[in-house]
């Protein structure tokens, strides 16, 4: 690997306050600095966004989808965590 | 006109506008802090919330009643985790906000320092309780900060299982043997009251509604949300066939609410400073909790301090 490459940034946006940052995609650049202006450029040219997050992506530990199953499979499960688990006579307002 | 007031004018029209408030924008110093006390001191009645309920988790009467006592004592961590970080992008630290806790400088919900003596209390908990928490969080979710407000609608989406498996709890009881019915009974006498003062002092002693209503930091006052819940919930307690412990309370046709008795504000106040109950022993909780658990916070700590210096060395010789 060219040892000068730069590195690559994800880049989360704001569109509006009030709403949270989502991911919109990922860039290289030289640094931090770098990657904001290129995000600005990149993916607010049309007022997509408020605020601008740049994270380096080697900053982010990602989940393995083969690790899928013992992460998330025993919430399948758990249905009492679900409102519609309790039995409720249907009467019943504001419940 | 100094620069300061323009900033706080254009910040109060901001927020005239229904525009949310996020962490970086300039905001006036109270506002700031009116909120780092507020979501920090409702992050602590999660947690501190957690103490009551979990004290009968393991005498649950059967597996269901255990699941989703545990399920939703699990939930309030949660709710605590959310608003701790709800508040830290405001500039105080999860240390601090501990802190603040254990010296009793910062309050909690008061309805904790009621003891849970029965199984039926913990119906009512689920009920009453997290059903005047769901009355004030859902106007929450349209607060004028963007955390908080988000952090709300995580919690909402929550509460609903927590309400539906206490009045399931409620319903259990009441339909049952004459014993059962004399527990959910007691457990409503003991938990109505406090309930009513989870909404706070009455509008004409609170002075800072005013200023909260301004901001948008609440869009109901303290009364409002009070008349709210007990117009909700006085017919759920008729559909259990128990009474609401309040002589008072008749349906006013002319003002479309229930009246009600007066609340006991010497027992609220006394509650409020710490001689509630329970305080002691719920703030002794915590402090041992946050005590016994430093040895954990510690090693993991040097385990990480000690992973990554193996890893530099690892990276420099290769
Ligand atoms: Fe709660
Ligand atoms: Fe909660
Ligand atoms: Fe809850």
């Amino acid at each position: 690997m060219n040892k000068n490459e730069w590195p690559i940034f994800e880049i989360f946006i704001r569109s509006k306050n009030g709403l949270e940052h989502r991911h919109v995609g990922s860039l290289h650049a030289a640094d931090a600095v770098m990657a904001m202006e290129n995000a600005r450029d990149v993916y607010t040219r049309r007022q997509e966004g408020v605020s601008i997050w740049v994270v380096a992506s080697k900053d982010i530990t990602a989940s393995n989808p083969e690790n899928g199953g013992e992460l998330f499979e025993p919430a399948e499960d758990k249905i009492y965590r679900h409102p519609t688990f309790y039995e409720l006579p249907i009467e019943l307002k504001h419940i | 006109m100094s620069p300061e007031i323009n900033l706080e004018e254009q910040f109060q029209a901001r927020i005239d506008a229904g525009e949310k408030i996020e962490p970086k924008d300039w905001m006036p110093e109270k506002y700031r802090k009116t909120h780092i006390r507020q979501i920090s001191q409702h992050a602590h009645s999660e947690i501190v919330g957690m103490l009551p309920e979990g004290n009968w988790i393991t005498r649950a009467p059967s597996l269901r009643r255990k699941v989703g006592l545990l399920a939703k004592v699990q939930d309030e961590a949660g709710h605590g985790l959310y608003l701790y970080s709800a508040a830290e992008t405001l500039g105080i630290s999860r240390d601090q906000m501990f802190d603040q806790l254990h010296k009793g400088k910062a309050k909690y919900s008061s309805i904790f320092n009621y003891p849970t003596l029965s199984w039926a209390d913990i119906g009512a908990i689920g009920w009453l309780v997290d059903g005047a928490a769901i009355i004030n969080q859902v106007m929450l979710t349209r607060t004028s900060f963007g955390p908080y407000a988000r952090a709300m609608v995580r919690i909402c989406k929550e509460e609903s299982f927590h309400q539906r498996q206490g009045y399931e709890i409620m319903l259990g009881l009441a339909k049952g043997t004459l014993e059962q019915k004399e527990m959910a009974q007691d457990a409503l006498n003991r938990f109505w009251w406090p309930s009513l003062m989870m909404f706070g002092p009455r509008d004409a002693e609170s002075p800072n509604t005013e200023q909260s209503v301004k901001w948008k930091i609440k869009r109901k006052t303290n009364d409002e949300l009070r008349q709210q819940f007990i117009d909700i919930t006085v017919p759920q307690a008729e559909y259990l066939g128990l009474t609401i412990p309040d002589p008072d309370l008749k349906w006013n046709e002319e003002r479309g609410h229930y009246d009600f008795g007066e609340i006991d504000w010497n027992e609220f106040w006394q509650v409020v400073k710490g001689n509630g109950p329970c305080n002691k022993e719920r703030l002794g909780a915590r402090v041992n909790a946050w005590e016994e658990g430093a040895w954990v916070r510690d090693a993991a700590m040097a385990y990480s301090a000690k992973n990554k210096t193996q890893n530099s060395k690892v990276s420099k010789t290769a």
